[in-house]
């Protein structure tokens, strides 16, 4: 094991740990809790009345552009932050290919903008 | 730049811009008992310190909100009802767990754990303590072993915390679409469009912290925060540190961005159909996310459990050894994130949610991004010896001029588009 990848089995390790807590509690409860269902109380909460319908629609499409948009900055992101964290070491040529690099992504946004997609209609 | 130093680009024979992070120096050596014991000291400290802090998180937050309202808050379960929150969650042990019956069966079990287990990961790269007298750097002693107080210190590891927050999204949207219920999976629709939308925004502004400190390691983070004036918030100019603390309120949807759990609308929003532990563990990590994320927050710009200096004199508290200091400083900061999130709920109304959109995607994202080009160019005309105004001056006039640009390019195509009768 690289000295590199020991920070990381500590986080695996802890995460593991997480997972045993919290499974061990839920267990915990299932040992001392009631049960009794029955068909009233395992119906879907409509604010009291019987549920209508199906729980699972079909969502909206305008969620779906947002996420579409996230995905471009968060890949923007990906190659923004090893940059930032180096900046000195790619110096002026970095700059300029990064401003080159965001203002393109920052256009689509600004289309986006314009084109009334980012309006919660 | 030419293509011959092109070329050295990528065969890494430039200077280092930054120096190298090392990570945890206890884990540096051979892996004897010693490191393992320590290593498990701080894994049952985190896990202690995760599940009280929460708890009087909980109790904090109802007595500050009872106080702002002329109410007593708890006041019964304890003194000063600071054991409330452990008698809830007792009672909530003995409560039936229903599972609805059209519900997706596993992922409904399964998402529980994908919010808990992020809200507790984050804690693992967080700094919190160390001793900072005498330029010991955070290093303390445990068992004749140096190490930080910090669970890991992995070189990358601002971006574990921005990841877990990615992963606390699948937990919100899987519990409210596996509940096959209408609130539910109104909430979780919500939770996964604006934690999204505002992750782009704290991901911008976390880019100029970076810039200024170099590092992705929050150790190294804090190790460049040496004094008041080197402060990130300072350093970073104001900017970043606002639009990072909207983003994080909007990311851990507490009021005024609660519109996932709105309950005059969706009832209990995503975890309506949760009862007993399941609902506990939503709710336990919630409450931890809030306090992690101020602990970023305070890592990120307030420079941690580093005590504020001037120059090269630090505040110190008397009487108290060195390698517990940081500690105090770090709860102290972090108690005033706390009382800020506590006191946004008790004042401001819930936005509409085309106002959250457009605040995210129209105010935030483009501000941050702005702010970061702007502090990049700055800090390259800095190594280059250029002038800091002219370099101000030509960036405002540049993105003005494209601005205009752009507009210019929309007016003409739009004329176009009339010319021609196309109807989209």
């Amino acid at each position: 094991m690289s000295l590199f990848l020991r920070d990381y089995l500590t986080v695996v390790w802890f995460g593991l740990a997480a997972v045993l807590l919290a499974g061990l509690l839920l267990g915990l409860a299932a040992a001392v809790r009631p049960s009794h269902p029955n068909r009233e109380k395992q119906m879907a909460y409509e604010s009291g009345v019987d549920p209508v319908g199906m729980g699972w629609s079909q969502s909206q499409i305008r969620y779906y552009v947002f996420a579409l948009l996230f995905v471009i900055f968060d890949v923007e992101a990906v190659f923004i932050f090893p940059w930032a964290a180096n900046i000195e070491r790619y110096g002026v040529f970095g700059l300029v290919v990064m401003v080159a690099f965001i203002v393109l992504l920052l256009d689509g946004l600004v289309y986006a903008w314009k084109r009334g997609l980012l309006r919660w209609v | 730049m030419a293509v011959s130093e092109l070329a050295g680009l990528f065969q890494g024979d430039l200077p280092m811009g930054s120096p190298m992070v090392t990570g945890d120096p206890l884990l540096d050596g051979p892996l004897l008992w010693a490191p393992l014991i320590v290593v498990a000291i701080k894994v049952l400290v985190i896990f202690v310190l995760g599940l009280v802090g929460t708890m009087f998180m909980v109790w904090f937050e109802r007595k500050v909100v009872a106080g702002m309202q002329n109410r007593v808050g708890p006041n019964k379960a304890g003194p000063f009802g600071i054991l409330q929150t452990l008698a809830d969650g007792i009672k909530l042990f003995f409560k039936e767990d229903l599972l609805p019956d059209r519900a997706d069966r596993f992922v409904f079990r399964l998402a529980p754990f994908l919010a808990f287990v992020p809200a507790f990961l984050v804690w693992s790269v967080i700094p919190l303590g160390g001793d900072y007298s005498g330029g010991r750097d955070g290093i303390v002693t445990i068992l004749g072993q140096q190490t930080r107080v910090q669970l890991a210190d992995p070189p990358i590891g601002i971006l574990l915390v921005l990841a877990m927050s990615s992963i606390a999204v699948y937990g919100i949207m899987l519990a409210g679409w596996s509940s096959g219920s209408k609130y539910p999976l109104l909430g979780s629709v919500r939770a996964s469009a604006q934690m999204i939308s505002y992750e782009a925004a704290l991901g911008l502004s976390l880019a100029a912290v970076l810039v200024t400190s170099g590092t992705l390691s929050t150790s190294g983070i804090v190790a460049s925060q040496t004094t008041l004036g080197s402060w990130n918030l300072v350093t970073t100019g104001f900017i970043p540190f606002i639009v990072f603390l909207i983003a994080a309120t909007a990311e851990l949807n507490r009021p005024p961005f609660d519109l996932v759990e709105a309950e005059q609308e969706l009832v209990g929003g995503f975890n309506t159909e949760y009862s007993s532990l399941r609902f506990a563990l939503f709710f336990l990590a919630e409450f931890m996310n809030t306090i992690t994320m101020s602990a970023i927050v305070v890592t990120l710009f307030l420079g941690g459990p580093r005590p504020p200096a001037i120059g090269n004199t630090a505040l110190t508290i008397p009487l108290i050894p060195g390698a517990l200091e940081g500690t105090i400083w770090f709860v102290l900061k972090l108690l005033v994130f706390l009382y800020f999130y506590v006191w946004l709920r008790a004042t401001l109304p819930r936005l509409r949610y085309d106002q959250l959109m457009n605040l995210g995607w129209k105010v935030l994202i483009p501000i941050s991004l702005g702010w970061f080009l702007l502090l990049a160019a700055i800090r390259v005309g800095d190594s280059n010896g250029w002038n800091v105004i002219a370099v101000v001056v030509i960036a405002l006039v540049s993105l003005g001029l494209g601005y205009l640009l752009f507009t210019a390019a929309l007016r003409v195509s739009s004329r176009q588009r009339d010319r021609e009768g196309a109807m989209y």
